[in-house]
């Protein structure tokens, strides 16, 4: 077996990832292990090596991170996976990742924090760390599975991101869906669709801006590439106290992402425009949004719900599309509400926002727990 | 060699940001020359990696190449994903003493460990020359810094012999009044293969020089050069004798089989059992 076929498999969460990953061309891992994400660090350095691609174990997670973002200059599609605590300590680089502009990929399979937290416990908690981890004005693009087959499908998505805008991109994960098996479904190869990043003509110079997204290359092959995480010009040239160069670079980087908002963001919804009572999921969470609804509407009660495979850029358009509607949207979250805060200021006061949080032994929230906030609707 | 050394021809055209008689610029001259007198007329053959301070402005973005100026101590991290990917590139680490032994310390012995393909220059000023003379791991016993106005209370780390126990296949040390060995040493360390280590004890007139004490860059050359002694002489000294020495010369020469090596051959098997 060299790249995975057609066909339908039974896989762990973990092992889709590192299979999706592989689909779409990644050829460099390098991790550090941590539960519940090491299948995939472990996955990759079985079938890497198959495919004429390198997997390494590396000292931490700055390291990890570290050895992709070469990677990335040296030409490779690249990916690290980790949780929590080694997702904080990459957060640096994340921000060096965004500022220099480097295509890869970041698997964050979260578990319940803060700190070593419970390790083996699922949980939502990192939601606003994948936005905000990093310092500075920063942009993410942040994708959120909520199953084995999105495992899939969505990290090729996570590095078709990566390499169109020339920007990190997370898996925001988690526990569950990383650890449980489901039938997974691998379409015909050529009609899945891996996108590659633009390279720079001989002659081009100019790899960090006059374009909104400028051309990449590859060290090694004549391009006098300058690559710095401090405020550069679009040749790579330092500028550290120019104001100007500052804002034309790091306004750059924001808006490619806040300009292309639309073709990021990513849902699944339903009835949003005709609903009484709307809801906003993602993760592992989401999964019980369906059995909620059905019987919801079995009781007569008017459900609709938006489901964000995306989670940065926030999709607010379609949040304000069903505040309109609905009077009431809830938010199941397993943390202390964080997109909560994300919901309410966009539907800002057209629909009452109510909490619905869980933490702790990796429990998820039923639909019947659910169903209980969508019909008595109080916080 | 026909063609006579010009620095000019590997660096672009912009303004140095070294203070004047930073040892850095001793470093930055000698490592262009034994790349010149190896018959390089560009940089094209090499790729370079630094973190942040003085020392990692060297290659970024000063030389006509490709270079990757890294978050603070991530160079031999950033490197190594290249170099695995690009083993036919030269890949070589610039910093300073604080980037590669202060927050880069474990990067750097489990590079060295790894016997990963590359080189890397470390200037050691004995100092934070960039943040403004703070205490560095190198910095020596005893010695007034902006953060141990009463003296360092800790003991130096000795970098050279470290690499040595770390795996590396290459290790010496120089001090910038040694231009001559550097360059000898760099011209080596470029033809070797595996991890490759030069430490080159240099002035930072600017945050050290001054604070403790030496009039001019002049008399710190003169200290550099008074003070070190040749490793074999170095080892027959009483600890007492040598506390205050540089050990000067090379610390290790030999051959490992080398990260790259071992992992290509790992990727050539599994590939033909898995066809
Ligand atoms: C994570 C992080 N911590 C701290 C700093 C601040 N900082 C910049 S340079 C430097 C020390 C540089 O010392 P050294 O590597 O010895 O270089 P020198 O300037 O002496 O050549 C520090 C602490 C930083 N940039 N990043
Ligand atoms: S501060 Fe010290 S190390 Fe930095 S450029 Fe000035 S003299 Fe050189
Ligand atoms: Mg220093």
């Amino acid at each position: 077996m060299k790249t995975v076929k057609q066909g339908t498999y039974f896989w762990q969460g973990n092992e889709a990832c590192a299979e999706g990953a592989i689909t779409a061309g990644c050829r460099f891992f390098a991790g550090y292990p941590i539960t519940p994400a090491s299948e995939i660090a472990e996955h990759m350095a079985k079938r890497l090596p198959q495919v004429g691609g390198i997997a390494t174990q590396m000292e931490d997670e700055m390291a990890s991170i570290g050895a992709v973002v070469g990677a990335s200059w040296a030409g490779a599609k690249a990916m690290t996976a980790t949780s929590g605590p080694g997702f904080s300590l990459m957060q640096e680089f994340i921000g060096y990742a965004f500022m220099t502009e480097t295509p890869c990929v970041i698997v964050d399979v979260q578990r319940a924090g803060p700190s070593t937290g419970q390790a083996t416990k699922s949980g939502q908690g990192d939601v606003m760390q994948s936005r905000w981890g990093t310092h500075g004005d920063y942009s993410a693009i942040v994708i959120s599975p909520n199953s084995v087959q999105e495992m899939f499908t969505l990290t090729i998505r996570a590095f078709n991101l990566a390499e169109k805008y020339r920007t990190p991109v997370i898996v925001l994960a988690d526990g569950t869906i990383a650890h449980m098996r489901e039938q997974t479904i691998v379409p015909p190869i050529e009609s899945i669709e891996t996108i590659n990043r633009r390279k720079p003509k001989t002659e081009e110079k100019a790899f960090f801006g006059l374009e909104e997204i400028p051309p990449m290359p590859t060290v090694g092959e004549g391009f006098n590439v300058a690559v710095t995480g401090s405020t550069h010009n679009e040749h790579g040239i330092r500028f550290t106290a120019d104001p100007t160069v500052h804002r034309r670079l790091v306004g750059r980087l924001n808006n490619k992402i806040k300009n292309h908002v639309d073709e990021i963001a990513d849902f699944e919804s339903y009835n949003i425009d005709e609903c009484q009572i709307g809801i906003v999921s993602y993760g592992c969470t989401s999964r019980a949004i369906h059995e909620a609804v059905e019987n919801a509407e079995k009781r007569g009660i008017k459900t609709g719900y938006i489901r964000l495979k995306t989670l940065w850029p926030f999709p607010e358009s379609i949040i304000k599309k069903l505040a309109e509607s609905a009077e009431k949207i809830i938010v199941p979250e397993m943390n202390l509400r964080q997109m909560f805060y994300e919901v309410e200021r966009t539907a800002n006061g057209l629909a009452k926002i109510i909490p619905l949080n869980k933490i702790g032994g990796g429990e998820l929230i039923t639909p019947e727990e659910l169903l209980v906030k969508v019909e008595d609707g109080e916080e | 060699m026909t063609e006579t050394f010009s620095i000019r021809k590997y660096l672009r055209d912009l303004k140095l940001p070294f203070c004047p008689g930073c040892g850095i610029f001793t470093v930055m001259n000698t490592f262009l020359r034994a790349v010149h007198e190896l018959g390089h007329k560009d940089l094209s053959k090499f790729v370079f990696c630094s973190g942040i301070g003085c020392s990692s402005w060297i290659p970024s973005p000063y030389f006509i190449a490709d270079s990757i100026h890294t978050p603070h101590g991530r160079s031999i991290p950033v490197a190594t994903g290249i170099k695995l990917l690009r083993p036919d590139l030269n890949t070589v680490v610039f910093g300073g003493d604080g980037d590669i032994v202060g927050i880069g310390l474990s990067h750097f012995i489990h590079a060295a460990r790894r016997n990963l393909d590359v080189l890397v220059i470390m200037v050691n000023n004995m100092v934070y020359g960039m943040t403004g003379g703070q205490v560095a791991p190198t910095t020596p016993f005893g010695t007034r810094t902006t953060t141990t106005p009463y003296g360092s209370f800790e003991q130096p780390l000795d970098v050279a012999r470290l690499a040595v126990t770390a795996g590396a296949c290459y290790s010496a040390r120089w001090t910038t009044a040694h231009p001559d060995e550097l360059k000898d040493s760099i011209k080596t360390a470029i033809k070797t293969q595996g991890f490759r280590f030069i430490e080159v004890v240099s002035q930072c007139p600017t945050a050290y020089g001054r604070r403790v004490g030496f009039k001019d860059v002049g008399e710190m050359l003169k200290w550099l050069k008074q003070d070190s002694v040749p490793i074999q002489q170095a080892e027959q000294m009483s600890e007492e004798e040598s506390a205050n020495k540089i050990a000067v010369g090379v610390f290790v020469q030999r051959k490992r089989l080398t990260l790259t090596e071992t992992i290509y051959k790992i990727i050539e098997e599994a590939q033909r059992s898995a066809k």
